[in-house]
């Protein structure tokens, strides 16, 4: 079967392209780019893509499905609807499942319920330590054999930096990435937002930026003397920003992503102790922010991730100082990307599919996708650039609710989403 | 003239404006005298309904909340749940709503968690007192302090005020600098570095000073007010031992003295005598400490009466 993505604008930055042009979809590969006025080869199915962005599928590298362990929050069917909604072809699940994805047994069920389900891809990422307790390390080899493509013990990040030190050197071996949510936990446990101003004024434990600056440099300094890819997962400070831009000057093989509620809000929405507000590393202050917004515009920041991460009502409904880190985010990032990013002239449409498809893809090394050059994987995201919507909580997909951005209105949003050459998502029109 | 309390909830002193603390203080003003009467009781809220909802434990300010609830013949009703729902597991937004669903007219909440009130008063119809939440506010303490200043100094404007100790972890230090640095009091506070961060500097626009020692937050000031150190932050390496805190941080007469000669000493209780404050201090004429619990229960009976749809004074 032959599909065509007619008349839209294409926008690939591995193929240096960005211009009118129809993609040619068989089998599930990309065959063909038909220019403008060419007719369209026969026996063809039309995806009409007028006044429409076309773009090689977008990856969300760090998101959280919660299965196998916690279905009542999510499950990888769920979340992966919830992905395609949002415009995501493939999702990279952290393995802070229960039990924690620290083999290739939990390895393949993920991926074999994502292919169930029939939504997203899922690209498991392993756990650098056996239950992510930071002492022995996981067998990373044969997680990677199974699908995985990264390794991280996300919010449990590792303390030791020796055990660091063994787990870069071990997965440079295997090329998997390393990756990190970089918190010296002695330097922030207790807190609940960051430390400044407003934590005072709020009367909450605040987690200093201080926190986060610290692991990021020590990793960046473990990975310049192993070398191995280390990628800083959601950096929400400036003296991060600051630490990772002064490594790739000086060629450190070291990338990092941004979350959309980190370049949208700061710290002054927790006024009101609303529990959506709650999430680590936490919402910054203005300056923070601002160092966010000036790595996405001069390339310092890789990737834009979610950190999609459900909890359910009830586990919200609590004290600020009791109620769980993480928010959803898979089907608000695209809208505000655009609000806050394409609109306010921080990057261009080139860049925004830069880090959000091209990027992640090389990163994790996923071959074929990140692209739609002849020959790639028919993972296609496709954008309305000018259509007003509102955001909705309790229309989600996700089996949770937990989004600070519910009431929002956004311009720009995914309108179709391909996986394999499968059309897995359509925006209805009444919505 | 003052002007009305607006609003029914009473979260925190940060949010009202000079002429809403003023008019609490008159209200308040008015009914100290209830206290002294032989029979106790005014009929201003019979037939209402208060809820005291204690998460912490809380012997005076929540004596102090029932008895004027009672002296205004409200049905006062106390409720301790530092273990009860928790441990069943129930959520704070299902004590909340069921507590409510009973038709209280006021709930009246102290939490160890900040923010409780807030979240409350988003669900609930009853009136939210805030008795104290976590290290955010303690509105009623910064009102019964602000009677018992008013009482000796009567003008705020261009009051030195010193604030001695953990100011971090302080609710009752919050409180109070909203209310004295609104009134146009000069505050300065003053602790241990760990325990007094100097970010302190920009918790409000103006009116507020972060000193580097005790000394230079005392001298010349008007009113002294110390906060009670927890032992528990010596647990958490905030400082060595009790004994050195008293030796740098403690009133004594010695570091009192530097204070103008009228000062006048507030301590919000309870008191650890000899760690924060020396015991000849607390005792001493300088000392107002049990004429804050006074003024306590009359601060809080015109917040329930406001709180529940009486009229400030003078509105």
């Amino acid at each position: 079967m032959k599909l065509l993505i007619a008349n839209g604008h294409l926008i690939d930055p591995a193929a240096n392209e960005n211009t009118g042009m129809s993609v040619l979809i068989e089998d599930g590969l990309v065959t063909a780019w038909v220019k403008p006025g060419e007719d369209a080869p026969e026996d063809c199915e039309i995806f009409d893509a007028a006044g429409l962005l076309v773009a090689p599928g977008f990856v969300d590298m760090h998101v959280h499905l919660r299965e196998p362990g916690h279905e009542h929050k999510e499950t990888i069917a769920s979340g992966c609807a919830a992905a395609v909604a949002g415009g995501w072809t493939s999702v990279c699940p952290m393995p802070n499942t229960s039990p924690v994805n620290d083999n290739a047994a939990i390895t393949r069920y993920m991926i074999e319920q994502a292919r169930i389900a029939g939504f997203a891809n899922v690209f498991p990422i392993g756990a650098i330590t056996k239950s992510s307790d930071g002492s022995e390390l996981a067998e990373m080899g044969e997680m990677k054999a199974a699908g995985a493509v990264a390794v991280s013990d996300d919010g449990r990040p590792v303390p030791n930096a020796g055990i660091m030190r063994r787990a870069m050197q071990y997965a440079r071996d295997f090329d998997l990435p390393v990756i990190d949510h970089c918190e010296d936990k002695s330097l922030s446990t207790g807190g609940v937002m960051h430390e400044g101003r407003m934590s005072l004024l709020l009367g909450l434990k605040g987690m200093p930026a201080l926190a986060e600056d610290v692991d990021v440099v020590r990793d960046i300094l473990l990975a310049q003397e192993t070398g191995a890819k280390v990628h800083i997962a959601h950096v929400s400070t400036k003296g991060a920003v600051e630490a990772v831009r002064r490594a790739k000057n000086e060629g450190i093989n070291v990338t990092c992503e941004v979350t959309p509620h980190h370049f949208t809000l700061t710290d002054s929405v927790v006024e009101g102790y609303d529990t959506n507000t709650k999430m680590a590393p936490p919402l910054r202050s203005k300056e923070h922010r601002e160092a966010i917004l000036e790595g996405l515009r001069d390339g310092t920041i890789d990737a834009i991730a979610t950190d999609h991460a459900p909890h359910h009502a009830d586990e919200k409904a609590l004290e600020y100082d009791r109620a769980p880190f993480g928010i959803t985010g898979l089907e608000t990032a695209v809208g505000l990307a655009f609000d806050e990013l394409i609109q306010k002239g921080i990057v261009d449409l080139a860049r925004l599919v830069a880090l959000c498809s091209t990027n992640p893809a090389r990163i994790l090394g996923l071959t074929g996708r990140g692209t739609l050059a002849p020959g790639s994987i028919a993972d296609v995201t496709i954008i309305d650039p000018n259509l007003t919507w509102e955001y909705r909580n309790a229309e989600s997909r996700s089996k949770s609710r937990n989004s600070p951005f519910d009431g929002w209105t956004f311009h720009g949003a995914p309108v179709a989403t391909i996986v394999g050459g499968r059309l897995v998502y359509r925006r209805s029109l009444e919505n | 003239m003052t002007k009305p309390f607006r609003r029914r909830d009473l979260l925190g002193i940060r949010n009202l404006s000079p002429a809403e603390i003023n008019g609490i203080l008159d209200t308040a003003e008015t009914f100290t005298e209830i206290s002294n009467r032989e029979v106790k009781k005014v009929p201003a809220l019979r037939g209402k309904t208060v809820i005291n909802l204690f998460f912490e434990a809380s012997t005076r300010t929540r004596t102090s909340f029932e008895l004027a609830a009672k002296r205004l013949s409200a049905d006062a009703v106390n409720i301790s749940v530092s273990s009860s729902s928790v441990s069943k597991g129930e959520t704070l937004l299902d004590t909340a709503l069921n507590l409510d669903a009973m038709a209280p007219d006021c709930i009246v909440v102290r939490h160890s968690s900040a923010g409780v009130p807030h979240q409350l008063a988003k669900v609930s119809r009853a009136a939210i007192v805030n008795a104290g939440d976590g290290a955010n506010e303690h509105p009623t303490q910064a009102l019964l302090d602000a009677m018992t200043i008013r009482e000796h100094k009567k003008e705020f404007d261009g009051l030195e005020v010193a604030i001695v100790g953990d100011i971090l972890h302080s609710r009752v230090a919050r409180s109070n600098i909203h209310l004295l640095t609104k009134l146009g009091a000069k505050v300065r506070v003053a602790g241990p570095g760990t325990l007094v961060p100097k970010e302190f500097q920009q918790f409000v626009s103006a009116n507020l000073a972060v000193c580097s020692n005790v000394e230079d937050a005392i001298r010349e000031a008007d009113v002294v007010m110390i906060l009670r150190i927890q032992r528990e932050r010596q647990d958490s390496a905030y400082f060595p031992t009790l004994r050195e805190y008293s030796i740098h941080y403690g009133l004594t007469n010695q570091r009192l003295n530097l204070a103008k000669k009228d000062a006048i000493v507030l301590h919000p209780g309870p008191m650890n005598r000899g760690i924060e404050i020396a015991s000849n201090v607390a005792d001493s004429s300088r000392s107002l400490i049990l004429d804050q619990v006074k003024y306590g229960v009359a601060v809080r009976m015109a917040v329930l009466y406001l709180a529940t749809g009486g009229k400030a004074l003078n509105q």
